[in-house]
Formats: structure tokens, C-alpha cells, sequence
């Protein structure tokens, strides 16, 4: 119950201002000769005395005051953004209904802007200076809502590109993934510079020659370098993981793995890791045979 | 030209909401307050500013005259503009030499429709006001041609609300925050707020002035310029009317303490500081202006009220009022003021 010290409920009704059917307003001859033109799809500007192009057309030269002259002009329909302000909540009297600019608009040929809406789609594609043409409707009565909204021209496409190919890992490396089957890291020694290197490859890339000694290299390693990844990736288990580059005991050439079993952020170089096996009977010819490198808590190497 | 002062100056306590009140009773205690002011019952002339759109009802201005007391009958005129041109229209009559006193009012209740989209019905209705261009998006329009600094813009918001918060007419806004836009690059609070209210000034010529006030406010200056209503023919990031205007009531012939700026959008106090000339030295809206209190149609009229005022307490001696009408800064009224 309000006490007697509140101040009474207002009273509230609805009110409604309408004039059933619109005004029926007179165009003139200027206003009219413009809106004629947009029922057939087309945009005109009107002269003044001084030689400028008026659009959309004015009786009066605003410079001046005086009486334009009767030489209407065909301009646009293209035309350049000069400002323009978003809409990102349209309003139930607004052109569209989905976010769009208004802009003012400097069609082609005309020496004063046109206001209107863009319909860019979103506020990022909006710029002084973007390039811009009406979109009409296809029913047009004569009136500035014929053009729907103006759309920005046509300036990029988007070419799709797939194509699809069956590719095989060559014979050095699937040797190696014959031994990541059998749960053994093989590599390989130069028998020029005798680096070794891991994954078994077929050849020294430092000496150009051919490699055949094979060595079946430790599981241990230490980290180098690595780097935090915030982006999803099919082949880590979340979100952010560490690529590292990780030398393994016994090997002169770091390879790449994902490192687990421990927070991004302490992973360090220096850090001592070993591989994660997955259990035998999941194992396949693959690298996912190695969940990831975790760190094995000996101390850190120096570098 | 007949000397002509302002000395009297009242206005309401400016509501957010719809208090229940009605125009009439919205002007009556302004109105009795100037008149307690002055001592004045009956004027030479008296001139109205409101808008009907606001109430949605013709002639809703006239029920407004039952605050006046308008009988026997008396001279009265209205503008459908804001009351500052009510103003200027009592100063021409003055200028006629035969009466000596004017009162002038105005008053509008914002919170009664959608004052954005009433403001669309003032627009051409046939390249404009079809398009629902409201009036955010097309102050919008303004700000993005001026590409004003956000940072500029945020601190015209804090001070204006700061000052508000300090006069007891204006409303109790806080400092502004979030980073959402409205109509980019307006953000909410670069808008002014939706508020009922009223105001009333009287005006006195000559010996009578003196008599009525310790400190009138004499003008020394009053003039209005127009631009091209569509938007599309001006160069929005520039007030060529606001300074032609202030050219003709010669703001610049001396120093301006005090300048009440009808700021409706905190982008259009910088063009018009650049249109005014206004210096570093001049204090704009010290009473928040229209960034803190709107009640429309009368906002303008409050900052001749508020610049007025500042010169009949003693507190400055060169004073500009500034009102504005129509889309964009279209048409402006400068009016100077010294003691």
C-alpha cells in the first residue's frame, strides 16, 4: 500500500499522431523531374546559373538564391563516400534492417553529396572514398526510397581453389616411420661429416651425399627453442600447446614436436623431455605414435 | 538601435522523466519567478517558443497561455522554434520603441515521444525524412565529417556533466563510460539527454532596465544566419552560419568570458568554438549546457538565460548566448551580452 506521503500514480495513456494515408505534397517541377528520372532508373542533376550541378536537384541555387536553370543532367549512378556514420542497431523507420552507414555520397558528375544508406555489410568495409552505386528496387513509384540503398562496387572476387592429391612420404621417411611403428626413432649418419641427423633421410643436406648408415637414436632430448600456439590445431590436444624444437641425445639436428604434460608457460629451453609413447596396440605408421615430448624433471641443459 | 537588456531569468528544475505535469504548470514557476524578479504582472509583448511535435497535438502551445493569465487581452506572438527566437522576435518588438518590457518563454516535454525520430519530421519530406534519417544518425553524419578526436569528445562530455552535476537546474549525469557507439562515432553520451523542462526571460529597454535590475544585461549584439537545409550542400565541418551570425552581433569585438554553447552533441562544441572564435579564455557552459540538461526548445533560450545571468551577478562582463535550429548546426542565433 503507497503511503499517503508518496505522490500519486501517474496517469498514462497512448497517443498516436497520424494522418491516415500521408500528405499528398506537390513536387514541382525540379523535385518532380528528379523523382520521375529515379521511377525509370536513372539520376539527374539540375544546373545553376554558375555552372554547378545540383543533386539531388534544388529549385534554388543555395549559393546564390536564385532560380536554377532548366538543364537537368544525368549523373552517378555511381559515386564516392565523403563521411559516413554506422548504424549498427537500426531503427524500425530506418532503410534497412540489418546494420549499415549513412553516408553522404558524391555521385559522379555532381558538386553537392547525396544522403542515403550503404548497405556494406559491415563497418569495416566502410572508408571515405569507398566507390558506391544504387541498388534499385524493382517495383519504383517515383521517390528517394526507389534506391533501396547504395552497395559498394564491385572492387574483389573470391576465388575458390581445391584440388585434391594422393601423396606418398618418399622412401627416407618412411623408413623412419617404419621404425615410429615399432616404437624406435631411427636416423642417420653422414659418412662425410658424420652429423647425425633425425628423421633417417637419404642424403646429407650439408655434404650432398648419400647416407647409409642407419642409428636408432634415444627417445631423450633436450628443448632448444619453441612456441606457444593460441590457435586450435587438429593435432594438439588444446589450446594454447607448445611446438618445440627438440634435440634428441646423440643427434647434431633438432625436429619439431608438440611438448605436454606441463603448463605453456614453463616450458623452457634448456628443458630435458622425452617422448610419450601411445600404448603398442594403438601405434600405426605415424608421428600421432608420439603423443608428445614431456619433460623427464632432470635439470635443465645449458645451451 | 534601442538599448535593451536582459533582467530576469528562470528556469525549472530539469526533469529525466515525465513528472506528471503538464506545459502550463511546467512554465507557471518560472514564470512567477521572474515576475517576483521584476515586479512585472503585465508586458509590452509577450513571445513563445515551443514545438507541438513534441506533444503530438496541434496548437498545444495555446493551452500554454493559461500560465500567462492572458486577460484583458495582451500582445502575444509564438515561434515554433526554440524559445531563443521568441526572444529575438521580443527584441525586434522592443526595437518598435512603443512598449518596454517583453517577457519570453519556452518549454518542451522530450520524454512525452521518440525525440529522434519527431526531429525526422522536421526535414525535407522528399529527399530526407522518407529515408527515417533520424536525428542521431544525422548528427552522426556531422561528427564523422569533422573526424573530432575521441579523446577531445570524452572530455567535453566529462566537463559538461561535471558542471552539471554542480548546477542544481541540470541533471545529475556521471562521468561517461563504455566504448559502444549509438550511431558511430556517437556514443550515447555524446548525446544530450532526454529532459522536460522550461525557462523564462524578460526583457526590458532603456531606463526601465535599470530600474528593474542592478545589473542588466544589455545586448549588444543579436543576429541569426541560415544554411541550406539539406545536408548534402554545406560543408558540415564548419558553422559558416554560427560565424556569420557571430560576425553580425560582433562576439569578436571584444573578450568573451562566458559562452553558453547550444551543444545537443558533444562534436558540435568545437565547430562551434572554431564558427564563434572563441579563445582559450572564455569559458564554455559553465552551466553544463545541453550535454547536461535538454529540455528542447527551451535549451536555447537557457543559454541566453545562463550567459545572462553571469553578467547580472557580477561574474563576467561579456557574455554569448548561442542557440541552434534545424539538422546539423543549420540555423544560429548569437546574441552578446555585457554589463
Amino acid at each position: 500500500m503507497p503511503s499517503s506521503a508518496d505522490p500519486p500514480a501517474p496517469l498514462r495513456a497512448r497517443h498516436v499522431l497520424e494522418f491516415p494515408g500521408g500528405y499528398t505534397r506537390t513536387t514541382g517541377p525540379v523535385i518532380g523531374r528528379f523523382l520521375t528520372e529515379m521511377r525509370d532508373g536513372r539520376l539527374v542533376g539540375v544546373r545553376t546559373a554558375a555552372g554547378r550541378t545540383l543533386v539531388p536537384p534544388l529549385e534554388y541555387d543555395p549559393d546564390t538564391g536564385d532560380a536554377v536553370t532548366e538543364e537537368f543532367v544525368e549523373v552517378g549512378p555511381s559515386g564516392t563516400v565523403e563521411s559516413w556514420a554506422w548504424v549498427s542497431t537500426p531503427r524500425k523507420g530506418h532503410p534497412l534492417d540489418r546494420p549499415f552507414a549513412w553516408a553522404l555520397i558524391r555521385l559522379d558528375g555532381a558538386d553537392t553529396s547525396l544522403v542515403h544508406a550503404v548497405d556494406a555489410g559491415d563497418v569495416r568495409a566502410m572508408r571515405p572514398g569507398l566507390r558506391v552505386r544504387p541498388r534499385w528496387r524493382a517495383e519504383r513509384t517515383g521517390h528517394i526510397t526507389d534506391i533501396e540503398s547504395f552497395v559498394p562496387e564491385v572492387t574483389r572476387i573470391v576465388s575458390e581453389v581445391r584440388t585434391e592429391y594422393t601423396v606418398t612420404p618418399g622412401l627416407a621417411l618412411r623408413r623412419f616411420l617404419e621404425g615410429i611403428a615399432e616404437g624406435v626413432l631411427i636416423g642417420c649418419r653422414c659418412g662425410t661429416c658424420h652429423k647425425v641427423y633425425v628423421p633417417y633421410r637419404s642424403s646429407c643436406p650439408e655434404c650432398g651425399v648419400s647416407i647409409t648408415e642407419e642409428v636408432v637414436v634415444p627417445d631423450t632430448g633436450t628443448i632448444t627453442t619453441f612456441a606457444v600456439n593460441n590457435l586450435p590445431d587438429p593435432r594438439a590436444p588444446e589450446v594454447p600447446f607448445v611446438s618445440a624444437y627438440i634435440q634428441l641425445d646423440g643427434t647434431d639436428i633438432p625436429m619439431i614436436a608438440l611438448v605436454g604434460g606441463i603448463a605453456a608457460h614453463e616450458v623452457r629451453q634448456g628443458m630435458r623431455v622425452r617422448a610419450v609413447w601411445v600404448p603398442e596396440e594403438e601405434r600405426t605408421m605415424s608421428m600421432a605414435n608420439i603423443r608428445w615430448f614431456a619433460p623427464t624433471g632432470e635439470p635443465d641443459v645449458e645451451l | 538601435m534601442r538599448e535593451t537588456a536582459v533582467v530576469a531569468f528562470a528556469q525549472t528544475r530539469h526533469s529525466a522523466v515525465d513528472e506528471g505535469r503538464s506545459e502550463a504548470e511546467l512554465i507557471l514557476p518560472p514564470l512567477e519567478e521572474v515576475r517576483a524578479a521584476t515586479g512585472l504582472r503585465r508586458f509590452g509583448f509577450t513571445c513563445s517558443g515551443s514545438c507541438d511535435y513534441l506533444a503530438g497535438a496541434p496548437f498545444s502551445f495555446v493551452s500554454a497561455l493559461d500560465a500567462l493569465g492572458a486577460w484583458p487581452p495582451i500582445s502575444e506572438s509564438h515561434v515554433e522554434m526554440d524559445a531563443a527566437w521568441a526572444l529575438y522576435e521580443a527584441w525586434v518588438r522592443l526595437q518598435h520603441g512603443d512598449v518596454d518590457s517583453a517577457l519570453v518563454y519556452g518549454f518542451g516535454k522530450s520524454s512525452l515521444g521518440d525525440l529522434r525520430e519527431i526531429m525526422t519530421l522536421q526535414l525535407d519530406p522528399y529527399y530526407l525524412a522518407p529515408l527515417g534519417l533520424d536525428q542521431v544518425s544525422f548528427a552522426a553524419l556531422q561528427a564523422s565529417a569533422t573526424g573530432a578526436e575521441r579523446a577531445e569528445l570524452d572530455e567535453i562530455v566529462r566537463r559538461s556533466r561535471a558542471d552539471g552535476r554542480a548546477n542544481p537546474y541540470a541533471l545529475d549525469l556521471p562521468d561517461p563510460s563504455g566504448q559502444d557507439a549509438e550511431v558511430a562515432p556517437l556514443r550515447p553520451y555524446d548525446i544530450a539527454p532526454i529532459t522536460d523542462g522550461a525557462a523564462a526571460v524578460v526583457l526590458a529597454a532603456g531606463d526601465l532596465a535599470r530600474e528593474l535590475c542592478e545589473r542588466p544585461a544589455w545586448i549588444t549584439g543579436i543576429a541569426h544566419r541560415i544554411e541550406p537545409h539539406y545536408l548534402g550542400m554545406r560543408d558540415l565541418a564548419r558553422s559558416v552560419s554560427a560565424a556569420d551570425a557571430a560576425r553580425a552581433a560582433g562576439a569578436g569585438k571584444g573578450d568573451v568570458d562566458v559562452a553558453e554553447l547550444h551543444v545537443q552533441f558533444s562534436h558540435e562544441e568545437p565547430i562551434l568554438r572554431e564558427a564563434l572564435g572563441l579563445g582559450e579564455g572564455t569559458r564554455v557552459n559553465p552551466s553544463g549546457g545541453p550535454l547536461a540538461a535538454n529540455p528542447v526548445m527551451a535549451t536555447g533560450l537557457i543559454r541566453i538565460g545562463e550567459a545572462a545571468a553571469r553578467v547580472m551577478d557580477g561574474t563576467a562582463n561579456r557574455v554569448l548566448g548561442h542557440a541552434t535550429s534545424g539538422p546539423c548546426l543549420q540555423h544560429n542565433l548569437v546574441t552578446v551580452m555585457e554589463a
